[in-house]
Parts: structure tokens; C-alpha cells; sequence
């Protein structure tokens, strides 16, 4: 359903070019999770900015559905990594939940019940009064999460979400990453610094290189479904993916393909 | 109640100076005996013969009337030109200088050309004159404010696809509505300083041409009592201005105290 071909993208122009992006090209299927991984200073937030299209590429395109991204489009939401500057003050959570929602063609009841459905299904509903910065980092990103439901997207992109909350509501906000995917049937793109996220959450992973970047390997991720924070973590494959992921991030070429160890134990 | 007597001393405190001073004017000007300086208590007493409420109808309710009008007129022009010079660059390379130079303008300086622009040393005069100079901390504030906006809610706005409109009511305005509203409390203290200007200059009624007519003819306790009444106005007003500001600016408060800036 999302193509991204062969999207660059420099800064500056003249001798003092920087060019963060050399070629990225990959694609995701319908109802896929994928996460994008890559060293820090990457280009990963770049990346997601160009197909989101907040960002246009130098060169190449992102295709949504068959159309080429120039703008925004209406059937993709954004979670970015700052909640408490992604969600507004002054707003409550309905409000802010609110807010994607008000410009769309839907009778007053239809955006109501859409605001309660996406809070409940994160489970904020007792917090729909409260102001953003009442509640804890991790309920704030739940909020943003819920905005973005709200706004039924056919694709949700997630720009390091998690990466500013602690270790074990992290836990808790991958799981629920991964139930309103099932639930609400949606596509995600997840940009993440964190290899044990992506091999968590992911079908794929894109494994990118440093800057000027390009995608090293995209990584598929045998691991059974659903996932489970302690199940899945103790798997033997979860130990030998991560690893495979994490030489590729380092340059270690000697690593194995991680193919030849998966297929062992996944049934136990 | 060791908290509750800490109160009643910082209460106390801010009470003591003020009354400390009029005791000593009180008890200084009546030994002096000039006419210059009548004591605090002859000035209350001419402040209760003229205002209280003999000339209130006549003279205090039309310079309050021209403060609040030209305060509300010069706030609500100096947001909607900020709005726009706050979000473009261009808008602002040409309005700048503009700008710059009206706000360093003294007032009394543009009040000849005020009156004879607008013909009248009547309300339009004062109200649109006061308005004039009100703009300035405001629009200055605003502009700031914009350009403050965070680029997260910015990139928010356009992943979600709100439209100019809506950015502008929902995410824009309140944003900035901090700052505006701290250009706002500076434009209410200068529409008074403005008023008294005005009306000193140019008037057949107000706080300011009482003033005027009582210096002139030599009516020094009226005088004082005007003198009392434009500060006491001047108080009351930011005053207000600051309860209204603690309920409309509820949440910047306690967004402030739960973010580390």
C-alpha cells in the first residue's frame, strides 16, 4: 500500500551540501508493522517527515494507495516523539483528541463517539476532562496515540514514540501499539533507535546505514504471534534476531543470516 | 498556623509603606501649611466632593469609556496585523520598519495631527488616538508569540491537515496567547497614560481636563483629587486585568509547573 522509491534528501546547496538521505527505497503491505531502525543521526526522522509529506524529497517518491505523497495525506496520522509538545496545553484531552477531527465531514455525534472509542481503546476514558499536562509522559503519548486513532487512518507513522518514556510503560505502550493495530486493522511505520523495540514489534525491519544513508537490509521477523513482553523476550529467535539486527547496525558483516537459525523452537 | 501567620506578615508588609507615607505627608503638610501641598486628608475630602459623585457621570465615565474602547480597539488591531507578520517572514521585511518607527513615536508628538486629521477633539479623537498607541505592545507581543509556536504542533497541524483557519483559532492564537496577553497589560497601563495626555491637551471632559482647569485656576485640591483618581484608576485596572488573566491563563500555569522549560 506505501511505496518508497528512491527518496533522497540533501541540505544546503553549493559546497556545502549534506546530503542525509542517498536512497531509501522499500514497501509495506497492507496491515503490516515495520519498523525503521538505523544508528542515531541517520536521517530516520527525515525519512519519516518525506513520506508523511511534511517533507518533500530532493529526489524520488513516496507513493500511498497508487497517488504520489506531496502533502499530508487524509490517510495518514503522525505520532511524533515530544507528546508534551505535540498535544496542546490549553486543551483538554477530548479537545485535543478532538482536534483532527473537527475539519473532517461528520455529524456531531459520529466525532464524539469516535473521540471516546479511540480514548477507551487506550484506556484513558477517566481522563477525557483532564489537560495533557496532568497526566504522566506515558499517558500523554497514549493521548496522542488515541488523536491519531481517531482520525482513522488507513496507515499510522510513529516517529521514535517511546523513546522518552520509562523502561516499563514503554513495555505497556508497545503492547498497545500492537493491539490497536489488530484491532483497528491499520498499517504502521515505526521509527525507533531501540533494536529490541523493532524486533519486538516488528513483520519487517528496515535496517538503515549511516549517513548518507541507504537501506542496508530489510529484515524479516520470525517470530509468533501475538507477542508477549516475557514470552517472546525469552524465545531463543527474539536473542538471535536481535543480535542479526544489531551487527548490521554495527557494520558487522560476519554475522549469519538469521534464516538459517530461525525455524527451531517456535512451537513450544 | 505558622503558614497563616507567615501570611498575615507579608499582608502586613505590603500595607505598612503606603500608609507610613501618607502619615508622614499627613503630618509634613500640615505643618508646612503651603498651599501647593494640602494634606492627604483635604485631598480625600475634595476627591469625595468632586468624584463621589458629583462629576463622575461627567467626567470619570467618559475617560474610562476612551480607556477601555481604545484599549479593546488598539488589541484586537494589533493581534490581527500580528497574526499575519507573526507566520510570514516577507510580511515582516516589509512591516518592520514600519513599525519601529510609529512605536518609538512619542505620543503628544502625532496629537496635533490627530486632531486636525479627525477634526474633533471628541471621543473619536481620544478613543482612536489612545487605540493608536495601544497597538504597538500588542502587535510586538503577538508577532513574538507566533514566531515562539513550536514545530511539533506546527508539523502536527499539517500531518492532520487543519486548515488554515482552525490553526489559526486552535493552535495559533492560544499558543501565543501568553505573550499577547503579557502586551496587552502594558497597552491597558498606557491607554490611562494616554487618556490623561489627551485629555489634558484636547478635551472638554474627562479625568484629564479636570486637571488642566483645576492647575489653571489655581483649585489645588481639585487638582489632587484628579491626580489620586488616575492612579487609582490606573490600579484598579491592572488589577482587573490581572484576575482576568489568572482564569484565561489557568493552563499555561500549570503546564509550566509540570514541564521542565
Amino acid at each position: 500500500m506505501l511505496e518508497i522509491s528512491d527518496v533522497a534528501k540533501s541540505y544546503g546547496s553549493g559546497g556545502k551540501v549534506t546530503h542525509a538521505l542517498r536512497s531509501i527505497s522499500f514497501s509495506i503491505a497492507e496491515r503490516e508493522l515495520v519498523c525503521v531502525v538505523g544508528p542515531s543521526g541517520c536521517g530516520k526522522t527525515t525519512l519519516l517527515k518525506c513520506i508523511a509529506g511534511l517533507m518533500r524529497p530532493t529526489r524520488g517518491e513516496v507513493v500511498l494507495h497508487g497517488k504520489p505523497v506531496t502533502a499530508p495525506p487524509e490517510e495518514m496520522a503522525v505520532v511524533f516523539q515530544e507528546y508534551n509538545r505535540s498535544l496542546m496545553p490549553w486543551s483538554t484531552v477530548r479537545n485535543n483528541v478532538l482536534l483532527p477531527l473537527r475539519h473532517k465531514k461528520l455529524s456531531k455525534d459520529e466525532r464524539t463517539r469516535l473521540v471516546e472509542e479511540s480514548l477507551e481503546a487506550v484506556g484513558l476514558t477517566r481522563f477525557i476532562d483532564h489537560y495533557p499536562w496532568q497526566l504522566s509522559g506515558g499517558m500523554q503519548q497514549r493521548v496522542a496515540i488515541a488523536r491519531a486513532l481517531a482520525y482513522q487512518p488507513l496507515i499510522l507513522l510513529m516517529d521514535e514514540p517511546f523513546a522518552s518514556v520509562d523502561a516499563q510503560t514503554r513495555g505497556d505502550l508497545e503492547d498497545l501499539v500492537l493491539r490497536v493495530r489488530d484491532e483497528f486493522g491499520i498499517t504502521i511505520l515505526f521509527v525507533t533507535h531501540d533494536i529490541d523495540e523493532s524486533v519486538y514489534l516488528s513483520d519487517r525491519i528496515v535496517v538503515l546505514t549511516h549517513a548518507p544513508t541507504v537501506v542496508k537490509e530489510v529484515v524479516r521477523v520470525e517470530l509468533p504471534s501475538p507477542r508477549d513482553q516475557i514470552a517472546t523476550k525469552e524465545l531463543p529467535e527474539f536473542a538471535t534476531q536481535r543480535a542479526y539486527v544489531y551487527r548490521l547496525i554495527k557494520h558487522d558483516t560476519t554475522a549469519p543470516a538469521p534464516s538459517t537459525l530461525v525455524g527451531e523452537g517456535l512451537h513450544d | 498556623m505558622r503558614g497563616r501567620s507567615h501570611e498575615t506578615v507579608k499582608v502586613a508588609a505590603e500595607i505598612v509603606v503606603p500608609i507610613a507615607i501618607v502619615v508622614v505627608w499627613e503630618l509634613w503638610a500640615r505643618s508646612a501649611d503651603s498651599q501647593f501641598w494640602p494634606p492627604p486628608s483635604k485631598i480625600v475630602q475634595e476627591f469625595n466632593d468632586l468624584w463621589v459623585f458629583e462629576q463622575f457621570r461627567s467626567d470619570v465615565v467618559p475617560s474610562l469609556m476612551r480607556i477601555l474602547l481604545g484599549f479593546g480597539i488598539g488589541s484586537a488591531v494589533g493581534v490581527a496585523i500580528g497574526v499575519p507578520l507573526g507566520m510570514s517572514l516577507w510580511a515582516r521585511k516589509f512591516a518592520m520598519p514600519q513599525i519601529e518607527y510609529w512605536r518609538a513615536m512619542p505620543p503628544p508628538a502625532l496629537l496635533p495631527i490627530s486632531v486636525l486629521l479627525l477634526h474633533s477633539i471628541g471621543n473619536l479623537q481620544k478613543v482612536s488616538f489612545i487605540a493608536f498607541f495601544c497597538i504597538f505592545p500588542v502587535l510586538l507581543n503577538t508577532i513574538d508569540g507566533i514566531r515562539g509556536l513550536d514545530p511539533t504542533l506546527v508539523d502536527t497541524a499539517r500531518a492532520y491537515g487543519i486548515p488554515a483557519h482552525e490553526r489559526i483559532r486552535r493552535i495559533v492564537l492560544p499558543a501565543a496567547f501568553p505573550q499577547i496577553s503579557a502586551g496587552m497589560r502594558i497597552s491597558l497601563s498606557l491607554a490611562v497614560i494616554i487618556m490623561v495626555v489627551a485629555e489634558y491637551f484636547s478635551s472638554t471632559s474627562g479625568v484629564g481636563y479636570v486637571l488642566l482647569i483645576s492647575k489653571n485656576t489655581f483649585q489645588l485640591g481639585p487638582m489632587w483629587a484628579a491626580i489620586l483618581l488616575i492612579g487609582v484608576i490606573g490600579y484598579v485596572l491592572n488589577l482587573a486585568y490581572m484576575l482576568a488573566e489568572r482564569r484565561m491563563l489557568a493552563w499555561h500555569r500549570g503546564w509550566r509547573a509540570a514541564t521542565p522549560q
